[in-house]
């Protein structure tokens, strides 16, 4: 681990990162000159599977399987969506790629619209990027101007119009199926799985839907080969048959209660704690943590006694987390009140459910109703177990819900309650010494 | 008959988006931008004008629109636009004192403009810039690392 050296990052503090003629210098584009010239898309695919790349825009599907179930030989257009709508709170590395190395980003679109046949790609984009719009698309400009985007790429028979599509300020639009309805012009209300965008997605045909880091990892794994990408991260787990391991190198976001918060470049795998300490240089003030969010908010919290965790795939769901997630961490001191953190995120679920599901839309607004009254000093001890049957009801995995939103919503929930009971149970004596009750929201979901 | 509430430019930027995808339909939420960016707002006769010139029903584009919070339709936004963060890591770092000062200095609440047009507050959910927390995006521009001190500063900076 002492001899990682970052590729995704290594250019983002160079001057005029962002600039073609900087990339080229680099070495920019030779991967895709000798993909399109001496490799067959299929190769270039079966290359990717090998590598066991897992997507990193937060549910780390294996990304060559993913491309794997496009129709064969379909007459097209094949679609690729790029998921840049970055909207999971306490995840900012994507902004990070597309604004100092933009062109690293672009060259892996073109190679992952290469190995799946697609004739167009989107870059779905968050409005709140300005800077990002502005530096992706001058660099596709250059492109265009220098015959890597268009018809005939480098004298190839391959042709590609890579287009920016800005969003609206929506969480929503970054879940695949919400993305691809919001692309359509339609309000993004995610759509029922199956049919899966392989084979209907965008405008009905067969779609791809990828994260930004997760193509700019295509460019490294054609570029270094499977072996050097295989040769950092987690093995599969032989007690978990289901598991393929995970590998390579992942832009970790740390945010919060850090000296310097930040992102940073490390083989998949590598403990919470030791990207707290060593890279974001310890939790401020001299504190010491009392919870991390491993992954943006929707995975919930570790608790300080879980700092150990491998940053993998696998290992924060072992320490009672939704996941990995987007491996943005948000780290919270010892003087932070769990209460709040409860309160930051059910305000957040509820203003972002998209409102289709009767269970998100309803358990979204109930808990936070609930925790506010908690938070307001009118809280009931029972209050706390309402709210881990209700997270426990919600979500994709019980299958009360279309989309993974609700799973998000009921994690920071579940583990807020699971793991920091004691502290929450204190600020409901403390506060409501008398055990004064409310009746609102009246919330039996089994009792009644 | 009354002119357009969509000129002849707001109609050619729109145009441009129409090669780029294969539906009309496709072209609402960059068209509806298009508007926003030109009026600060999109009121209920430009919906009216989009359909139109998109070949949908205006009740298909109100859809798409009324599900962004974003659109404004009764009354332009300011000049400028302030989005204070008011997600984890920002709060964790002292966003709620600021949003206050925020309101205390313009004189109003999240969702309001200044009574002299210059400023629109609203509050944001996580702005991707945790590792500068607490963020403000204003307009285009990203303010890192927000005090009381530098957002005054900001504030004075704006015409
Ligand atoms: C509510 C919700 C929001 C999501 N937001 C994003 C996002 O902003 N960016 C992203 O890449 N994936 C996001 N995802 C995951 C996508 O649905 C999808 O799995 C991902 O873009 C696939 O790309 P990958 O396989 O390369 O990771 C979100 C999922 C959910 C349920
Ligand atoms: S789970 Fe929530 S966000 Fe997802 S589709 Fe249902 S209501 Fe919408
Ligand atoms: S939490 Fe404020 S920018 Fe992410």
């Amino acid at each position: 681990m002492t001899d990682f050296q970052p590729v995704l990052t290594a250019r983002v503090d160079k001057h005029d990162s962002h600039r073609l003629s900087v990339y080229a210098a680099d070495g920019g584009y030779r991967t895709l000159r000798h993909a399109l010239t001496k490799m067959t898309p299929a190769e270039v695919l079966d290359r990717v599977r090998a590598s066991g790349l897992r997507g990193r825009g937060g549910a780390g599907f294996p990304t060559g399987m993913k491309w794997s179930f496009l129709p064969k030989d379909h007459q097209g257009p094949v679609y690729l969506c790029v998921n840049a709508d970055e909207s999971e709170p306490g995840t900012f590395c994507n902004r990070v790629l597309m604004e100092h190395d933009p062109h690293q980003v672009i060259e892996g679109v073109i190679l992952s619209a290469y190995a799946t046949g697609a004739s167009t790609a989107y870059i779905y984009l968050r409005y709140e990027y300005p800077t990002s719009f502005e530096r992706l698309q001058a660099a596709l400009d250059e492109c265009y101007a220098a015959g890597y985007l268009g018809r005939n790429i480098l004298g190839s028979p391959f042709s590609l119009d890579i287009h920016l599509h800005r969003g609206a300020a929506a969480y929503i639009c970054g879940e695949e199926m919400g993305l691809i309805e919001s692309l359509e012009g339609r309000r993004a209300w995610p759509r029922i799985k199956p049919p899966f965008p392989a084979t209907k997605g965008l405008f009905g045909q067969p779609t791809v839907v990828n994260n930004i880091e997760t193509v700019a990892c295509v460019v490294h794994i054609l570029d270094r080969g499977v072996d050097w990408f295989r040769s950092m991260g987690t093995p599969p787990d032989p007690k978990n048959p289901s598991d393929p391991g995970s590998f390579g190198p992942k832009m970790y976001g740390i945010s919060g209660h850090v000296n310097r918060p930040g992102c940073y470049e490390a083989p998949l795998g590598i403990p919470c704690r030791e990207l707290i300490d060593r890279f974001a240089g310890g939790v401020w003030h001299g504190r010491r943590a009392k919870a991390v969010v491993p992954g943006g908010l929707s995975t919930g919290l570790l608790s300080a006694d879980e700092l150990d965790t491998p940053m993998d795939f696998s290992a924060p769901m072992r320490a009672g987390c939704l996941g990995l997630g987007t491996g943005c961490m948000m780290v919270l001191d010892e003087t932070y009140p769990i209460v709040d953190f409860l309160h930051n995120s059910c305000r957040f679920f509820n203003h972002e459910s998209c409102g289709q599901c009767t269970p998100c839309r309803e358990g979204t607004r109930w808990s936070l109703e609930l925790v506010e009254r908690i938070k307001a000093g009118r809280g009931r001890l029972a209050d706390l177990d309402i709210l881990l049957e209700m997270s426990d009801f919600l979500g994709i995995m019980p299958g009360s819900t279309i989309c993974g939103l609700a799973d998000g919503a009921a994690w920071p929930m579940k583990t807020a309650v699971r793991k920091f009971r004691g502290e929450l149970e204190e600020y409901i004596k403390k506060t409501n010494p008398t055990g004064y009750q409310e009746t609102r929201p009246v919330l039996f979901l089994n009792h009644a | 008959m009354t002119a357009p509430v969509l000129n002849d430019e707001i109609r050619r930027e729109i145009g441009d988006f129409f090669p780029r995808y294969p539906t009309r339909r496709a072209v609402v939420l960059p068209a509806l931008h298009v508007v926003r960016e030109h009026l600060g707002y999109v009121p209920p006769a430009a919906v009216v004008e989009l359909a139109e010139l998109l070949g949908l029903a205006p009740a298909e584009i109100q859809d798409t629109l009324s599900f962004y919070g974003f659109f404004r339709q009764d009354e332009p936004e300011g000049r400028h636009r302030i989005w204070i963060c008011r997600s984890l890591s920002c709060a964790a770092r002292g966003a709620e004192p600021l949003v206050e000062h925020l309101c205390h200095r313009l004189g109003i609440r999240p969702g309001q403009t200044t009574a002299d047009g210059r400023v629109t507050l609203e509050v944001a959910e996580c702005l991707g810039a945790c590792d500068h927390a607490p963020a403000i995006l204003v307009d285009r521009k990203m303010y890192k690392n927000m005090t009381v001190e530098k957002i005054d500063e900001m504030l004075e900076a704006l015409e």
